[in-house]
């Protein structure tokens, strides 16, 4: 019999804050050198969960706990945060926030100083498992000169040094690109297949999580356990949607083609599932595909030519140029750090570009203030806590009507009639902190709205969203883009995304655009992502392996989506 | 780069290799003797031979240019007010009086200059001590350097991680100032000063907010790598004392005593010209 590492027997937990108990009644046990993937919708109590394991909870957090918890066999009422901590090994969600360490060899060796090792012994093991997730070269650098994927590996170094049985990673794909994220999967692949520990992976990317071994899905849904699955056995079972979560797409693909998930074959995997329809049916809807034509032929909306920029003697732009049409709604792709957040920061006037032109409906923009440009460009940045300044709701969103002098009664109806559009308008006389993040992301995109903008730039509008909200945001961000004519770019590394809502892609590169075109075209170019960091989606390894043109696949199921919506 | 505040130059002279415990201790017992004591001769002494190893650390002008003009300003400035507030101390402390010019209240006496002189110098010669000890001193080991003279490690270790933070919050601060921009606060030069003055205060509250948020979570991240287990902790970035570690505290150790032999010859702090 395999050793139990992680049990729950029957715990239920409330916080102090709180009137109902966030988690109810769970049961679970996870065994030695099982790899745990753990998804639910936000708010369903994943999070609480991970923090029951590692003993953030009762330390950090207070409430009532009922239940037995063993770690490794230990009841963890006798254990401290410290004893707990030897056990599991905790990476947090936001790497950026957890680095405690000048540089990145003093971060691994944060815990081995708190265990009062000597200098010889941290320096071997610093050594030792630098060398293992390839950072040796990055020793001396400080945090906040690395990209993603590298402030994850400095992250679980100093996890390994421990030597812990157990390793809780909380979204550990949220800020990675989409290539970094794939590596990052491949890494926990390699290291579990060496060191067999056990890992619990809380995400709710699960099409990503899919692509290495997992040996348990356990889904929750408002602090229960809904149930715990081998990763097939919960595809079969079609509920995801139902709970916030995204089906990997291959498998909503499938459905759409009327596919049975009972005929298929090894369907937790896009490189091998097959069944006995599916050849004849991924052929047959591609076949006559009407064309979706995204050529837009309206005027320029934004005109950007041979621009320049560089961020002291690193260059990042060097003769950029690009128009873009009145109604595009335009995902802005490529590798973290090349740049994306920087043109958007230019076209806003939070930078200044070094030469050339960005002209705005035929007038220049480089004399005007970032506050004139405002009036006319919407820039929503991914993390609506920076733009957020005021208390209440309505005062938030009234904000910059104020600041332009509108009357009183026109300042009401503005904001009303974008609180509705927005879906905000029952919360008007909330509070701000009462608001979840993905209403807070809305919030700030009703302030922007109010100014009549006539683009809106969002930077990684459905991060750290479920399914459910990030449906919600894009399918609310597209109904803007056709009833208002509204012109959207945004910043993504999410592939569906980019498929699914984009009419046009630009793949920045170093210093210039490196593809303009529909997002289908840029899927199907395997060159193109891989020097753009970007993966491609299952969509397209299915349409690979069954030998149909993506464009034509892709289209299909666009449309069909489309004629979805409209029915609704 | 690396993230600070003093601007920690990679340089490799012998100061720089002095380990940041053996410069603190320097730093500290030199400029507390300097301090106590009023002896021109003493000081003076001290003075070049921390010129002689601010001269070694190759520090160049322009790394510090910046905060040796302020703390000059501000020592002429208290030099000034000194003067005005009690233009006749000095002429207590000695107990003679040589007027120079007399300007009533504001009498010039050779006591007082030769007071404000020694006044003078103490100030500059802290001046090249503390910079050095902040220049040549990698961050990394400034909470290190002082959990091992004696100061806790949770104290220590928060000097180092506002150091770590501090460029965090600066990108913030620019972040949320031109988010505030773009809702209409106009704090470009096209803007009042009124309402520029009113946007800047409005960065402060998502500012303070977002600081918390981080405080939070590295505590956390803190905890759940068992910081405060242990009533002590070792240091990744510590050194071990070598030769010229021994020598440097040795010759602070000497230079404390030799301050103290001067005070033991002037029978006092002050050495006293006048009698």
């Amino acid at each position: 019999m395999p050793k139990t590492m992680i049990e729950f027997k029957n715990v239920t937990f409330r916080y102090n804050a709180q009137a109902e108990p966030t988690l109810k009644n769970i049961n679970l046990q996870i065994n030695e050198g099982e790899k745990v993937l753990v998804v639910g919708p936000s708010g369903s109590g994943k999070s609480t969960l991970g923090n029951l394991i590692n003993g953030i909870i009762p330390e950090n957090f207070r409430g009532d706990l009922s239940g037995e918890i063993y770690i490794d066999g230990k009841d963890a009422k006798d254990m401290s945060i410290f004893d707990t901590s030897l056990k599991v090994g905790t990476l947090l969600q936001n790497s950026n926030d957890q680095f405690v360490g000048l540089t990145v060899a003093e971060d691994i060796a944060f815990g081995m100083e708190n265990d009062c090792f000597d200098n010889p012994t941290m320096r071997a093991k610093v050594n030792q498992w630098s060398n293992k997730l390839s950072i040796n070269n990055l020793l001396k650098q400080a945090p906040n000169n690395l990209s993603g994927g590298q402030k994850q590996r400095t992250g679980l170094a100093g996890l390994l040094v421990d030597d812990s049985p157990i390793l809780l990673l909380d979204e550990p794909l949220a800020a990675l690109d989409p290539m970094a994220g794939h590596e990052s999967i491949q890494l926990l692949q390699d290291l579990h297949n060496e060191l067999k520990n056990t890992i619990v992976i809380i995400e709710h990317r699960l099409e990503e999580s899919l692509t290495q071994d997992i040996d348990k899905i356990v889904l929750m849904d408002d602090g229960e356990i809904v149930g715990i699955y081998h990763p097939a056995e919960l595809l079969k079972k079609n509920i995801l949607n139902k709970y916030g979560i995204r089906e990997p797409l291959y498998i909503e693909a499938l459905k759409k083609m009327g596919v049975s998930l009972n005929t298929l074959n090894e369907i937790d995997s896009v490189e091998k599932v097959n069944g006995p329809e599916v050849a004849d049916r991924i052929k047959k809807v591609s076949a006559n595909v009407k064309p979706i034509s995204n050529y837009n032929d309206s005027d320029d909306i934004l005109s950007i030519k041979k621009l320049s920029f560089s961020y002291g003697k690193k260059e990042i732009f060097d003769n950029l140029n690009v128009d873009i049409q009145k109604g595009d709604m335009v995902s802005l792709v490529g590798k973290n750090g090349v740049g994306k957040t920087t043109l958007s920061k230019l076209i806003v006037g939070f930078l200044t570009p070094n030469a050339g032109e960005i002209k705005f409906n035929g007038e220049s923009l480089l004399n005007k203030s970032i506050k004139e440009r405002a009036d006319d460009i919407g820039y929503i940045m991914q993390d609506p806590d920076k733009m957020i300044s005021k208390v209440m709701i309505y005062d938030e969103v009234a904000l910059g009507l104020k600041l332009r002098h509108y009357p009183k009664a026109q300042i009401k109806a503005k904001v009303n009639h974008a609180l509705k559009i927005c879906n905000l308008y029952p919360f008007r006389n909330w509070p701000i902190s009462a608001l979840s993040y993905g209403q807070k992301k809305r919030l700030t995109i009703a302030s922007m709205l109010v100014l009549s903008p006539k683009l809106l730039i969002l930077d990684e509008p459905t991060a750290g969203q479920d399914y459910y909200h990030y449906t919600e945001i894009m399918n609310f961000l597209r109904k803007l883009n056709h009833e208002q004519a509204l012109t959207m770019i945004f910043i993504t590394h999410d592939m569906h995304l980019m498929a699914e809502y984009s009419t046009r892609t630009l793949v920045i590169g170093d210093h210039n655009i490196l593809r303009d075109n529909t997002p289908a075209k840029v899927l199907d170019d395997e060159q193109l992502l891989a020097k753009a960091n970007l993966r491609r989606t299952s969509l397209s390894i299915l349409a690979k392996r069954f030998n149909v043109k993506y464009n034509d696949f892709s289209n299909y199921l666009i449309g069909k989506e489309r004629d979805n919506q409209y029915e609704q | 780069m690396n993230s600070n505040l003093f601007g920690y130059d990679h340089n490799n002279t012998w100061v720089h290799q002095l380990t940041g415990t053996s410069k603190l201790i320097f730093f500290i017992l030199v400029s507390i003797i300097a301090m106590i004591s009023y002896d021109y001769r003493f000081i003076i002494l001290v003075l070049l031979l921390s010129i002689f190893a601010f001269k070694q650390s190759q520090i160049k002008w322009v790394q510090i240019k910046f905060v040796v003009k302020l703390i000059f300003i501000f020592a002429v400035l208290n030099l000034v007010m000194v003067f005005v507030f009690s233009p006749n101390h000095g002429a207590a402390l000695y107990g003679t009086r040589h007027v120079l010019i007399n300007l009533g209240y504001f009498t010039i006496t050779k006591e007082q200059l030769f007071y404000e002189l020694n006044l003078g110098l103490k100030y500059l010669v802290t001046v090249p001590i503390s910079l050095i000890f902040l220049i040549t001193t990698n961050p990394s080991e400034f909470s290190a350097s002082l959990n091992k003279i004696g100061v806790s490690y949770r104290l220590s270790y928060s000097l180092s991680l506002s150091l770590r933070y501090i460029p965090d919050v600066q990108n913030d601060f620019k972040e949320i100032s031109l988010a505030q921009q773009a809702r209409g606060y106009e704090i470009s030069k096209k803007g009042k000063l009124f309402s520029r003055l009113k946007g800047t205060t409005q960065i402060l509250i998502p500012l303070i907010l977002s600081s918390l948020d981080k405080i939070q979570t590295i505590s956390q991240a803190m905890e759940l790598r068992r910081f405060g287990k242990n009533k002590h902790r070792t240091w990744y970035m510590n050194r071990n004392f070598n030769k010229k570690d021994y020598s440097i505290i040795l010759l602070s150790i000497f230079i404390v005593i030799l301050g103290i032999l001067f005070m033991k010859m002037d029978g006092g702090r002050f050495y006293n010209p006048f009698i």
